[in-house]
């Protein structure tokens, strides 16, 4: 009767204080969400921009245009033009006296190995002695020639080096810096889109490295991974799911395939080495065992993301086309599977993005030897592009640097799009109905 | 009486005559034998060794509505799904006791699961059409069963079956949309449809309209009473109106026992155990 009486237990003092400890407690909660999201998101814009900082310069790359006389006496002195004697001639020399008439000035001996210095010596001597193997007619007359400068000169030029530290502590003299100035200025030494790094395989020098070996030995092996892995890990977790019988020793397989996803990666290598090298003699470095070994690896992924997909399927369909009459092997493959795919298909890209970026069990096989060629086949030896990446990071000039951090630029853009495609796939699949 | 031979699913080693399935699906059996459909003999239902039916005894008419009646958890889903052997797809379920379909033992040794579900179809209580287009939704049961041989008689097929689930007007231009792109009632039309489309003796409803608006109801019920001049009906319900509109004889079931079992009328009317008054006046349930 009493206005107290009519008061909820809900609209008190007590009741107003209770509420707002609950809402202080969702705020702190709300507050350390963000915190951590914030921490995560610095870590990775961090990792992000130091190597893109420190990559991107490898992007591009300088070169110097000069024009080189393809001297009859120093190539072909008895005018043969044979395969054999071109291949072998002395390009260094043509190089060095294309030079040394760029500045003639240049006469002492130590300046003159200082001025071939600034250019990248086998670049260019490869790159001539290709085009008159290529055309043995060009001998006897002038060419100009684009090709890449030393690595040194190159880090100068982007600013690494820096001109005012004393000359004992550069990698670049004095007279050098002088030389380069000039070419600079009379634009025969620019700065360019270093394509080579796409196209050319590994090299002892970073101006000529590129990562297109160790790219071609990553699809090679992923594809025999990809052929090996998904058939057999999408045909035994159909098996496992659906069809085979209940009983322990199914419970000790499905155990066994949860514990193999756990198992560290470099024990496949060593799987790999023991049964594929050493049992059944495949070569070494090849992206055949590679793939088989990555392949391998990456098949429990694959089975638990198709029987997880698989068991997603909703069981009415499945009584649905049961009651149709559809035998339990139809309803499987005319239903479960086919709403299973996309499940399916995400599962197989990521696990073949994990073994892409995996480089222990290849380190254990051999694919990490020092390739100077592009592969051509499966069975010839090959790098991979994170086993690249553990290499040059172990060099220690500069120009590698800049090349191991666009290497994983590389890499990093290439797991971002396939984890991308297995989003798009997905979302894709799923909103056919 | 229908011979066992006239159903051309059970003797699938003959290809269908496509002239004789139209004209089974035109001229489906008429209505008025007494014969039982089915016999249930001391009808068992075990999960994992937990008995849910307690020896059911009862006949189905080979014509018309029985509705299976009774409070939540009483077994109603358990006993429909013992017509074709659905229970057998649930581990730890196990039958025992005699279920005759036309005399013969539907769990005999010499039945196979998968053609007796073509000639005893079901509806769920959740719609349920495959994430396919409409067309592959009816078309499926006939492919499997390999009864249309020819593109033409498929379409024949599935243009019959639609309209006889009272579907064909609202989805003929648009077959190839998808099934679940239909609206609740017009789902389980097409559901019915899709059961239809395999020519059944019997079609088992577990709840059918149970998740649909009053008028989808009204549309599924009248459906239900022009199919069963072609097709013996088992239909479970939980709405009293329901069973009284649509049925001609009700079972009602309490705690996995068959209390009583009579002609609908009687039931709704007369009942005689004290159980199924309280149920049907809503005492209990
Ligand atoms: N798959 C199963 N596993 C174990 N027990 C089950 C299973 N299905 C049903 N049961 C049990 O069997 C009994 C009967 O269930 P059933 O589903 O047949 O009831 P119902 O009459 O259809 O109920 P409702 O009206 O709620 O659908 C219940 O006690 C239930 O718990
Ligand atoms: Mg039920």
């Amino acid at each position: 009767m009493s206005a107290m009486a009519k008061t909820s237990i809900h609209q008190t003092d007590l009741a107003r204080k209770r509420l707002a400890r609950r809402k202080a407690k969702e705020k702190r909660f709300r507050y350390a969400g963000v915190t951590a999201v914030v921490i995560a998101m610095v870590m990775l814009g961090w990792l992000v921009v130091s190597l893109v900082g420190t990559g991107y310069t490898a992007f591009f790359q300088h070169y110097l245009t000069i024009t080189v006389t393809l001297d009859e006496n120093i190539l072909d002195p008895n005018g043969a033009r044979d395969a054999d004697q071109l291949r072998k001639a002395n390009y260094r020399k043509i190089i060095q006296q294309a030079l040394y008439a760029r500045f003639p000035e240049v006469t002492y001996r130590r300046s003159k190995r200082a001025l071939f210095q600034i250019i990248s010596a086998s670049g260019a001597t490869n790159h001539v002695r290709k085009m008159v193997y290529q055309d043995p007619n060009l001998v006897g007359r002038e060419l100009t020639i684009v090709v890449p400068v030393s690595d040194d000169v190159d880090q100068f030029l982007k600013g690494y080096i820096d001109r005012k530290a004393p000359e004992e502590l550069r990698r670049v003299s004095d007279q050098q810096i002088a030389w380069v100035d000039q070419l600079v200025t009379s634009g025969e030494l620019v700065r360019k889109f270093n394509w080579r790094f796409f196209t050319a395989a590994d090299s002892r020098d970073p101006e000529l490295a590129g990562i297109a070996g160790a790219v071609v030995g990553s699809i090679m092996a992923l594809g025999v991974a990809f052929f090996l892995s998904v058939p057999i890990g999408v045909g035994a977790a159909v098996y496992l799911e659906e069809f085979a019988p209940k009983n322990r020793l199914t419970d000790f397989i499905e155990i066994n395939i949860n514990n193999l996803a756990a198992v560290p990666s470099i024990v496949f290598g060593l799987l790999g080495l023991a049964v594929f090298l050493n049992f059944f003699g495949l070569p070494r470095s090849a992206p055949l065992v590679g793939g088989m070994v990555l392949g391998l690896m990456t098949l429990p992924t694959i089975i638990i993301a198709t029987r997880s997909a698989l068991r997603a399927v909703s069981p009415s369909i499945i009584d649905g086309a049961l009651s149709l009459g559809a035998s339990h092997t139809q309803a499987v493959f005319h239903h479960k599977v086919p709403l299973a795919a996309s499940g399916i298909l995400t599962g197989s890209i990521i696990g073949m993005a994990q073994a892409l970026g995996e480089t222990a069990p290849l380190l254990m096989i051999g694919m990490v030897a020092f390739v100077t060629e592009i592969p051509t086949n499966i069975m010839e030896p090959a790098s991979a592009l994170p086993v690249q990446i553990f290499l040059w990071s172990d060099s220690a000039e500069r120009a590698w640097a800049e090349r191991t951090s666009a290497a994983i630029i590389v890499l990093l853009i290439v797991l971002i799009s396939m984890n991308a495609i297995a989003i798009f796939l997905r979302s894709r699949l799923e909103r056919r109905w | 009486m229908k011979a066992a031979s006239t159903n051309y699913i059970s003797d699938l080693r003959l290809k269908p005559n496509m002239g004789e399935v139209i004209e089974m699906m035109a001229s489906a059996p008429a209505a008025e034998t007494t014969q039982a459909k089915f016999e249930c003999r001391n009808v068992e239902v075990f999960y994992s060794g937990k008995r849910a039916l307690h020896g059911i005894n009862m006949d189905v008419p080979d014509s018309g509505v029985t509705a299976l009646i009774g409070p939540s958890g009483c077994g109603k889903s358990t006993f429909l799904r013992v017509f074709n052997r659905m229970n057998d797809t649930i581990p730890n379920a196990r039958v025992a006791g005699q279920i005759l379909m036309d005399r013969q033992d539907i769990y005999g040794k010499d039945i196979d699961p998968v053609l007796l579900r073509a000639r005893v179809g079901m509806v769920f209580q959740k719609p349920n059409p495959f994430p396919k287009s409409i067309y592959d939704n009816v078309a499926y049961g006939p492919r499997i069963h390999g009864l249309a041989p020819r593109k033409s008689d498929l379409d024949t097929i599935v243009e019959k079956s639609l309209m006889r689930a009272g579907l064909w007007d609202e989805v003929k231009d648009r077959l190839k949309e998808a099934g679940t792109s239909l609206s609740g009632g017009q789902q389980q039309r097409l559901v019915i449809a899709r059961a239809i489309a395999v020519s059944p003796e019997v079609i088992l409803m577990d709840e059918p309209a149970s998740a649909l608006d009053p008028i989808a109801t009204a549309k599924l019920e009248e459906l239900i009473d022009e199919l069963k001049e072609k097709y013996c009906i088992l239909i479970v319900t939980h709405s009293m109106a329901q069973a009284a509109r649509v049925s001609q004889k009700t079972a009602f079931f309490h705690l996995g026992d068959l209390v009583e079992y009579d002609d609908t009328q009687t039931i709704f009317t007369n009942p005689k155990d004290q159980r199924t008054q309280d149920y049907i006046t809503g005492r209990t349930g």
